[in-house]
Parts: C-alpha cells; sequence; structure tokens
C-alpha cells in the first residue's frame, strides 16, 4: 500500500490515460476547493471586502478549465515534471486537471553492493593502498579500545559512543572522495570518521580529555569533533540535526559551482527525524551534491530498527525523494568503497542520492549502555563479518602482505593511541576565560557577566 | 515513610494515576522494552502492557503532537523526553500548539498532557546536551512549568500535573534520579501548582533555588551558618505558576534576595523573580537581587570549564555576603 500510494510511476502511462478518461464532476468540485483555497492563500477569504475581484475571475478560469479538463489531461499526461511552470502571476491551478490514474504501480531498482564482490584491482587500490586502509581501520578500532578504558580511568567524561565494528563505513567512504576538498558530516558517534579523515589521534584523544589541544578545543567533546580544514563539519549531538546541514553545505558547493560534493552521515535512528525528510526532500528538489549515507547500525540506542520504522528498508525511502537508492554491506570495505563512488560520481553530477550502509555497532550504544537487548549470539554473529579481519584474511589469501607485516602495522597504531594518550594526559586544561571564546565572532562582546 | 529515589517518585506517581485512570499512558523514546533510557519508567511495560508504555523511533515533533492530538481527542498522555534538549526538535508542537489550542478554539478543545524529562546540565554533555529550559517554556502563556527538587515534591506535583486540564512541563534532572528522600505514602498524595516551600528558616537572606541549584543553594546556607549567617532557603518547585507571595513575604522578612538558577542568565528564571520582586517588594529591599547562574555562554566541555559554568555553593555564598554587605 505504501509504495503505490507514495509516488505514482512517472512511466505509467497507460494508467495516467485510463485516468484522465475518468474525469469527473468531482474533480471539478475539488478545483473549485483549490481555487477557493488559492484565493485564501492571497489574502483575500470569504466575504472580506476586497477591491480586487481576482478570486471571482479565478473561480470563472476554474470552471472554463474544467470543462476542458479532458484534451488537457491528455496533453500533460506523461510527465508533471517536464511542464514548464506557469506564470508566477497566475496564481490559478489553470491548465492542469487533476491527475488521478486509475491504476498505479511502483516499480523501482535500487544499486545493491553485497559483501565479498569486490577485488581490490577492480577499485584501482594497489598494496600500498591496502596497508593504509588495513592501518586506518585498526588505528579506529584501538584508538577506541583506549578510549573506553580512558573513560573507566575517568579521564574521559560525558556521553562516550563508541564506532568499534563500523571502521569500514568510514574508512571506505573517505577512499572515494577528495579528501581535503570534498566535504563530510557525521552524527555523535564520529571518532571513527574523524580518524578516517585523518585527524590527528592526538588532538581527538586531547578533545577527549577536554584539553586546549584538542580537535574542539575541548569544547565540544566526543560528540563534537570537527576539523575546518579537513572540511569535517562536525560531529553532532542532536539526532537528525546534521542532515539538513548536510544538505546547506552541498547548496553551498552547488551555489558556488565548485566540483565538490558532500558525504553526509547519519544513523538509521535519525532516519525517523522529520529533519532527515525535510533534508532529503530539499536535496531532491535543489538537486544538491550530497550523499545521504544513513550508516545503518541496526539499533537506535536499544530499539532495533524493525521496532522503530515502517519502511525499515532505509534505501527505499529514497523514492519519496525522486532519488537513486543503493544499499551496501558495511562490513566489508570493498563493497562500502564502490558503492560511495559511485553515488559520489552522481552527485558530481548534481544527483543527490539515498546510501545505506548495513553495519553493526559492537559495543553498547554507549559505554553506560549493557545492550541487553541484542538477541543471543547476535554479537558474535556479526562479529564473524568482522571488517578489518576480512581485510586481514584478504591480504593473506592474496598474498598482498604477511601476517609479520600486518601484526607490525598493529604495534604501530597501539603505539600510535598510547602516544596520544600521552599527548593528551600532558596537554593544558583551557585557561578559565577560554569559556567567553568562540561564543561570538568579536573578542570584545559584551557579555552579561554575573 | 518510605525512602524513594527521585526516579522511583516519579514512577510512583505516575504508576498510581496510571491504574486510577485508563485514559493516561506513557510515550516516549526508550520507556517501555528498555526501562527507560534513565529507569525512570522501569517495570511499567511490564505492568500495563505495550498499550498504554509506548516506544516511539526518535520522532520528538511526531510524538509530542500526537501526544496532543490525542489529548484533544479525550486522552491524558504523559510524553517523555529523553532529555529536554530534545523537546527542541518538537518546539512548534509544545509552544505553538499545546499552550494555544484551548486558547484559539474558546475553551472547546482542553489538552490535558504532560511533557516530562530531564533539564539542564549533567556534567560534561557540552552544549547541545545541557540546556535549561524553564525561562523558555515558561514564556508561553497556556503552559505550566514544574520543577522540584526531591523525591517527595515530584510526586505530589507529578500527580496534580498528570491531573491538570492544562499542558504542563515536569522538569526532572538527570543527576538527581538516584537522590533519595522520604516521600509520603499519603493515600492520593498531591501537592498543588504554584506552591512554594520554605526548606530551610532564616534572618538574614532569602535564597530562591529550584531543582538541582536547590541542593547548592542548602549547602550554601550551611556554610553561611558556619559563618554566623541564618539564610531562609526557599524552593518554588514551580516556576509558573509562581508562588510570588511565598518569596516576597521572605523578602520583607529578611530584605535580601540571592536567586539561583542553572539556566543563562539572559531573560531566564531569575531575571523574572527579580523583576516581581522589585516590583513587589521594593521599599523592603537592601540590596540589589543578586542572582548566580551559569554565566551568558553555551555550556563546554571540559571539565574545568564545566566546573566554572555551574553555579556552585561558594558562589551562592559570596553573592549572599554582598547583599548582606559583609566581608
Ligand atoms: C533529537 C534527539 N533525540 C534523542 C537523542 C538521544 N539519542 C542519542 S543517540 C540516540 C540513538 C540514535 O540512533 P542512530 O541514529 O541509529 O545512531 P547510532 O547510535 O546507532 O550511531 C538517541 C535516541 C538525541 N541525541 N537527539
Ligand atoms: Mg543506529
Amino acid at each position: 500500500m505504501a509504495t503505490s500510494t507514495r509516488k505514482e510511476d512517472k512511466q505509467d502511462e497507460r494508467a495516467q490515460d485510463a485516468a484522465d478518461e475518468q474525469a469527473s464532476n468531482e474533480q471539478a468540485e475539488k478545483q473549485q476547493d483549490d481555487a477557493d483555497a488559492a484565493a485564501m492563500a492571497n489574502g483575500q477569504p470569504d466575504g472580506e471586502a476586497s477591491d480586487d475581484d481576482q478570486p471571482d475571475a479565478e473561480s470563472d478560469d476554474i470552471a472554463e478549465q474544467a470543462q476542458d479538463e479532458k484534451p488537457q489531461g491528455e496533453a500533460s499526461g506523461e510527465d508533471d515534471s517536464d511542464e514548464e511552470p506557469q506564470d508566477a502571476n497566475d496564481e490559478s491551478p489553470a491548465g492542469k486537471p487533476i491527475d488521478v490514474p486509475g491504476e498505479a504501480s511502483l516499480e523501482v531498482e535500487f544499486n545493491t553492493y553485497p559483501a565479498n564482490s569486490y577485488a581490490h584491482d577492480d577499485l584501482g587500490f594497489e598494496e600500498d593502498d591496502l596497508i593504509e586502509i588495513y592501518r586506518n581501520m585498526l588505528l579506529q578500532r584501538r584508538f577506541e579500545e583506549r578510549c573506553r578504558q580512558m573513560y573507566q580511568r575517568q579521564k574521559i567524561s560525558g556521553f562516550l559512543h563508541l564506532y568499534i565494528g563500523q571502521e569500514a563505513v568510514s574508512t571506505g567512504s573517505i577512499q572515494a572522495i577528495g579528501l581535503g576538498e570534498d566535504t563530510v558530516i557525521t552524527a555523535y558517534r564520529d571518532h571513527g570518521m574523524a580518524l578516517a579523515m585523518g585527524m590527528e589521534p592526538d588532538a581527538c584523544m586531547a578533545e577527549l580529555f577536554g584539553k586546549e589541544t584538542g580537535v574542539s578545543k575541548g569544547k565540544g567533546g566526543s560528540m563534537h569533533f570537527f576539523d575546518a580544514e579537513r572540511r569535517m563539519f562536525g560531529g553532532h549531538g542532536i539526532v537528525g540535526a546534521g542532515v539538513p546541514l548536510g544538505a546547506g553545505i552541498a547548496f553551498a558547493h552547488k551555489y558556488r559551482g565548485d566540483d565538490e560534493i558532500c558525504l553526509c552521515f547519519f544513523g538509521d535512528g535519525a532516519v525517523n527525524q522529520g529533519a532527515f525528510h525535510e533534508a532529503a526532500n530539499l536535496a531532491g528538489l535543489y538537486d544538491l551534491p550530497v550523499v545521504l549515507i544513513c550508516e545503518n547500525n541496526q539499533y537506535g540506542m536499544g530499539t532495533h530498527i524493525d521496532r522503530a520504522m515502517a519502511e525499515s528498508k532505509v534505501y527505499r525511502h529514497a523514492v519519496s525523494y525522486d532519488m537513486p537508492g543503493g544499499v551496501a554491506n558495511g562490513m566489508d570495505v570493498f563493497s562500502v568503497n564502490k558503492a560511495v563512488r559511485d553515488h559520489v560520481e552522481m552527485a558530481r553530477e548534481g544527483q543527490p542520492s539515498l546510501l545505506e550502509l548495513k553495519t553493526y555497532r559492537y559495543q553498547g550504544h554507549s559505554i553506560s549502555d549493557p545492550a541487553k537487548y541484542r538477541a543471543e549470539g547476535e554479537l558474535e554473529g556479526q562479529q564473524e563479518q568482522d571488517a578489518i579481519a576480512r581485510l586481514h584474511k584478504y591480504m593473506l589469501d592474496e598474498d598482498l602482505a604477511s601476517e609479520d607485516a600486518l601484526d607490525e602495522i598493529d604495534d604501530e597504531v597501539k603505539q600510535e593511541t598510547k602516544d596520544a594518550i600521552e599527548f593528551a594526559e600532558e596537554s593544558d586544561l583551557p585557561d578559565e576565560e577560554a569559556i567567553y571564546d568562540d561564543v561570538y565572532s568579536e573578542d570584545d562582546y559584551p557579555f552579561l557577566m554575573r | 515513610m518510605p525512602e524513594l529515589q527521585l526516579r522511583e517518585a516519579i514512577r510512583a506517581a505516575m504508576t498510581e494515576e496510571m491504574e486510577r485512570d485508563e485514559d493516561i499512558f506513557l510515550m516516549g523514546e526508550e520507556v517501555a522494552e528498555y526501562n527507560g533510557a534513565y529507569k525512570v519508567s522501569k517495570g511499567m511495560l511490564d505492568q500495563f502492557g505495550p498499550e498504554r508504555i509506548i516506544d516511539t523511533p526518535i520522532s520528538e515533533n511526531g510524538f509530542a503532537g500526537l501526544g496532543l492530538g490525542a489529548a484533544m481527542n479525550g486522552l491524558r498522555p504523559i510524553i517523555e523526553f529523553m532529555t529536554f534538549n530534545f523537546s527542541f526538535v518538537a518546539f512548534d508542537q509544545v509552544v505553538n500548539n499545546a499552550p494555544n489550542i484551548r486558547y484559539m478554539s474558546g475553551g472547546q478543545f482542553k489538552l490535558p498532557i504532560v511533557f516530562r524529562g530531564p533539564n539542564g546540565a549533567a556534567g560534561q554533555l557540552a552544549a547541545t546536551h545541557s540546556n535549561s529550559t524553564e525561562s523558555l517554556y515558561s514564556n508561553f502563556p497556556g503552559l505550566k512549568v514544574v520543577s522540584p527538587s526531591n523525591p517527595d515534591d515530584a510526586k505530589g506535583l507529578l500527580k496534580t500535573a498528570i491531573r491538570n486540564d492544562d499542558p504542563v512541563i515536569f522538569l526532572e534532572s538527570e543527576l538527581m534520579y538516584g537522590l533519595k528522600g522520604e516521600v509520603s505514602d499519603e493515600d492520593d498524595y498531591t501537592i498543588p501548582m504554584g506552591a512554594a516551600r520554605v526548606a530551610r528558616e532564616g534572618e538574614d537572606v532569602t535564597i530562591l533555588a529550584h531543582s538541582k541549584s536547590y541542593h547548592v543553594a542548602m549547602e550554601a546556607a550551611e556554610a553561611l551558618d558556619e559563618e554566623g549567617y541564618d539564610a531562609e532557603v526557599i524552593d518554588p518547585r514551580t516556576i509558573k505558576p509562581l508562588d510570588l507571595e511565598t518569596i516576597a513575604r521572605s523578602v520583607k522578612k529578611t530584605n535580601r534576595l540571592v536567586v539561583v538558577d542553572e539556566s543563562n542568565p539572559f531573560a531566564s528564571f531569575a531575571s523574572e523573580v527579580t523583576h516581581q520582586i522589585q516590583d513587589e517588594a521594593f521599599d523592603f529591599l537592601d540590596a540589589p537581587i543578586a542572582r548566580v547562574t551559569a554565566p551568558d555562554t553555551p555550556a563546554p566541555y571540559a571539565p574545568n570549564l564545566m566546573d566554572e559554568y555551574m553555579p556552585s555553593a561558594e558562589e551562592i555564598v559570596a553573592e549572599a555576603k554582598r547583599v548582606m554587605y559583609v566581608e
């Protein structure tokens, strides 16, 4: 039901024609109502004195139009969107009869990217690239394992949402864009994305410790990592709130006419926010160069996606916004990379799209969540598909790296993470006065002092 | 009298009311199967079933509005915001529908609904997760705003709020959910809205503080006591309607007022009280009214900055002394 009413198939000309033949008096009445509504919207409600006799004139138009309906319907039966817009001054819905097809259906194809479908050379990756990809995913994991520990030691406070398990999403995606040129925005589970974008582990850890050397000078904490230079537009703590921002970032790309695109990440939970739907519609309407990427780890806090979303195949929501939709296995860095590349290409041509990356978080929602809502064996099952282990195996199987070399990488990222902790420890807390910094653009803003 | 945590007292109020009236339901994120993000609704799904304890998607605008529609159509919803920071997503429903529909319909539709959840800062959660909303919501005529500081008041006031036929914003506190206190076991215990509580009697200075700040104010009063100053501490309990009479009576006795409110200061509850008291008791004031609030900045993350951000007992003591013209 939902699919057939949500969007009429533009290609289904037969249904369209059948409907046009059924043009009825009801339609004429409905149009009269519409005309009245238009008159109201014009600020001319019934009975209100007005010098302007526009509403009457409009009614006349409508009456004529209703008589003419059938031929006009045939003329416009193909695809509404190709119609020239009416003269802006002409408030009447003239020229278009109401289209109600006698039958409607929907057939849509989506891009799919299952796991184990792509080889590294298909994607143009050399051995060195693979090593970097491996290193990057492993860095995220080791970094966050330490975060957990630092939280337990009370070096980190506030909310701490770990990304462990989802590393293929960040790394695979960032490998598909021009880093430093294309733009990225994400939600609050943002450490992995930051590290994938080359943000320094030192500065990331320092932020978590609330130090002035942190990526947001100790003002943002875990949920609010920013890096203007790398074009990382944040870390956003309010579910769904980053999605309209993503549309806006893409709008600026288009407005300036640069060649850059925006990757806009959000969780499955965010799809239930009005903000997502409004932003997706805007993106579709204005043809914004954005890839809306739903990082579907199957849960919003303790709620499984099936308990939260009437249509839980996220990619299908693309249909409502007249954009291509795709779905990829987010536990395979190659599948992610291929999917994001394809969708980035569309974005560069001014075609927004929605891409669902199916993944899984191994930890609780936040560090204080014991995650009792998982089914028995669910976590273990997901861990068997682990993206890092998958790449590890791939490189060994394909003789692209030795076990020793990969172990060495692990040692290196562990050391990097240790160094980051040391850096964070040694850094200073912000000055007390810093509380007033960066509230406004002026240095001398007259704050209300207590 | 039994000792309950704040979360248990809130749960007890909801449970008793739901047992009494089938039109009441509880809806919000993670309220049912997860037993509440802060375990306030723990066990309620088991008791009342999924028709009355309802998990929602992360769609505040949607479920706040749904609650209002249900209220217009005869039910008495309790809508939980996981925190009031997220009520901003539902701002339109809460401030433009909830308070106005009774008025605009000439009284034909009532909206008996409670929007409840934690308000204010709760540690190092940074700016988006540390908003205090009392002054915002109390600015809209048609809304009532309640903000208790202890389990007993929470229980009595929440029961009253649920029975009230108007939309009530019921502001709790993440950091106080575990706070224990004796709660009346009186059958059908309610506390009227608009009645402040004189928590500590004193002669030298009046300190007004609600919710978390109340506890900081009590700490300050103890510290002042040790220095030989006798502070009167008043908990307004409801922000709107405000029990101006009790506050003014106290000020007429002590001639000095310090308002403590962890909100940002500009156009705050503290500003409002300051205006109302100077209007009501100007001739009795021996010093300008002082206030202790968060600074005029967003909430930071860094631990030292967050300490600086929150009102402290030391600041309250200092302000109390300033208005008493000592030291
Ligand atoms: C508007 C809003 N409502 C509620 C919350 C509390 N909250 C934080 S994260 C979260 C779950 C989000 O799930 P999802 O979007 O799937 O992201 P994930 O945690 O899986 O990365 C909730 C409900 C919030 N931050 N913002
Ligand atoms: Mg999720």
